[in-house]
């Protein structure tokens, strides 16, 4: 019971993460059709840019509690991430508007490999531990433990995406996002101004990403110049199994994978008889992706592909 | 004075020529038709008029001003807009949100509040569908929503693209009564029919198009009573 319970907090935290990462992918693939297979990367660039600037601050000798540090990086980071999010789509995909889809796709491919190693000239190889700015309390509920910073992360995820959710379907923007998304030619012959679209589109998602990144750092105490990529991979899984395009999917996607996965990782061990440990935990994610796509692929809350325009 | 000037226009696909060097023209306040067979270049015409397609040559002048320089999604604000062929609907809007995407470029949000209310009294339905989404509404209700939807962005002209396709007799009819009315309204129109011969009844002017040029052009009383223009259009 109370591995059970210890292992649906556990997920939630990781899922609310996900579903965080997954928007980016889905916002852009339902105003685009491409999967930005870019985007772990800026999530991976927020956490770096968030350390970087906690540590050049205390090296420089700047006296602010730990919290205040934290949320001057986060405030430098997004912005970096909105503005590489903007960059990634006028220097890389823009020039292939209209070519074919496999085109952008190995754009995209090409592209993280290129900030993977900009990251590593950067940040280099090694893992880089987070500053220690937050302290970390436990809270115990029922038996299971969460920190305090878990449960911010957890509430910060919601009021994000629920923020989100409100500008997509309530304001003039997001309404010409949905008419983009839709058919942006008519779009077009409405007023708007389908690459203004386009780019606040990623650089909305690139903002999500960004606090994304800061969020994995700080739960995992670490980051690294690859780990977007498992992240991102992730968060695409989960925005395929709440079904690619669809903003409510993506959110229940990401909470749903977490929670498979942190289960999975929780009774691995007993359910293999000792034999695969909790490290194994990523197979249950590839698992999921590879089921969706057999026996579902237009995902849970998506339409069938065929209805797309 | 016209309110549409186009010379020369000629509009290529790749290396195929669609429309090969046209002239036509549109007075303030007039309701004209462009009729013609499939593949005769009336949708490549309108959809050059309003920047969707660049043309390869010729002039359009449009309200005084040459429209070359203008970037796509701008053409609205210059006061031009489209009813596309087959409406062009945002499915998964709502029937209001399709309606204030028309109105997208304005901000008189007031006054846009009671044109909305007089396109509800023209189009009682969408009144009562007004939170489905478009996508669920019959083809009629869809040309509606379309039409509704290009007058709330208050065009000095508007341009219809068969807003008659693949409707029963009857709601026709009502399209073409609504079009009566908006040009009594003193909205400046083209229209492109299939159906030529309730375009004609309805307008002042008609151009007859083949394959990407303009063959005759006339009074639309007159294009009625024309023998060729009875024989290939009218079924007579
Ligand atoms: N996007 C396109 N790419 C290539 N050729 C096109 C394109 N659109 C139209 N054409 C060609 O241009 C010509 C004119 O087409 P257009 O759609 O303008 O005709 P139309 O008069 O509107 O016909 P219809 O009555 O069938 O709507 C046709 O030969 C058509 O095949
Ligand atoms: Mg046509």
């Amino acid at each position: 019971m109370d591995t059970f319970l210890q292992q649906i907090l556990n997920g939630l935290v990781l899922g609310s993460i996900y579903a965080l990462i997954a928007l980016g992918y889905t916002m852009v693939y339902g105003i685009m059709g491409l999967i930005n297979f870019a985007h772990g990367e800026v999530v991976m660039v927020g956490a770096m840019v968030t350390i970087s600037v906690i540590s050049g601050l205390t090296h420089f000798g700047v006296n602010l509690p730990g919290p205040v540090l934290l949320l001057i990086g986060v405030a430098v980071a997004i912005p970096s991430c909105m503005l590489l999010g903007f960059v990634i789509e006028r220097v890389a995909y823009r020039p292939l508007r209209g070519a074919q889809r496999l085109a952008p796709l190995i754009t995209a491919i090409g592209l993280s490999i290129v900030l993977q190693q900009l990251a590593i000239l950067i940040w280099g190889r090694n893992y880089i531990p987070f500053p220690p700015v937050l302290d970390h309390d436990v809270v115990t509920i029922f038996g299971a433990s969460i920190t305090t910073l878990q449960i911010f992360i957890i509430v910060m995820c919601f009021a994000i995406m629920v923020g989100l959710l409100v500008m997509v379907e309530r304001t003039r923007l997001g309404r010409a996002m949905r008419a983009t998304s839709q058919n942006p030619s008519v779009a077009g012959l409405m007023g708007v101004n389908v690459n203004t679209i386009i780019s606040a589109t990623f650089v909305i998602g690139s903002a999500l990403g960004a606090i994304a990144g800061v969020m994995v750092a700080t739960n995992y105490d670490q980051a690294h110049y690859y780990m977007g990529f498992m992240i991102g991979l992730k968060a695409f899984t989960a925005a395929v199994l709440g079904g690619i395009g669809n903003l409510g999917g993506a959110v229940a996607g990401g909470i749903l994978l977490g929670i498979i996965e942190s289960l999975g990782a929780g009774y691995i061990g007993s359910l293999t008889g000792g034999f695969l440990g909790s490290n194994y935990q990523d197979i249950f994610a590839f698992m999921v992706l590879i089921l969706v796509l057999i026996f579902r692929p237009s995902g849970l809350l998506g339409e069938k592909m065929a209805d797309r325009a | 004075m016209s309110l549409l000037q186009v010379k020369n226009l000629q509009v290529s696909y790749g290396g195929i020529q669609a429309v090969k060097g046209i002239d036509f023209s549109i007075g303030k306040g007039e309701l004209v038709t462009l009729i013609g067979a499939n593949g005769a270049g009336k949708t490549t015409t309108l959809r050059t008029l309003v920047g969707m397609v660049k043309r390869s040559g010729g002039s359009i002048e449009f309200d005084g001003k040459e429209t070359a320089g203008i970037p796509s999604h701008a053409f609205v604000r210059h006061g031009l807009a489209m009813v596309p062929e087959g409406r062009g609907i945002f499915g998964k809007l709502t029937v209001e949100e399709n309606l204030l995407m028309g109105a997208y470029v304005r901000d008189d949000k007031a006054q846009i509040l009671v044109e909305m209310e007089r396109i509800y009294q023209l189009f009682p339905r969408l009144k009562e569908r007004q939170r489905q989404l478009a996508g669920t509404l019959s083809g009629g209700e869809q040309q509606m929503v379309a039409m509704g939807r290009a007058m709330l962005s208050k065009p000095k002209l508007l341009l219809l693209d068969e807003p008659s396709m693949g409707l029963a007799p009857i709601i026709v009819q009502k399209i073409f009564e609504i079009i009566q009315m908006v040009a009594a309204e003193g909205v400046t129109m083209l229209l492109v029919e299939q159906n030529a011969r309730l375009a004609l009844e309805v307008s002042q002017r008609g151009y007859v198009m083949e394959s990407g040029r303009i063959t005759m052009e006339g009074e639309a009383k007159t294009l009625l009573d024309d023998e060729r223009v009875r024989n290939a259009y009218l079924g007579d």
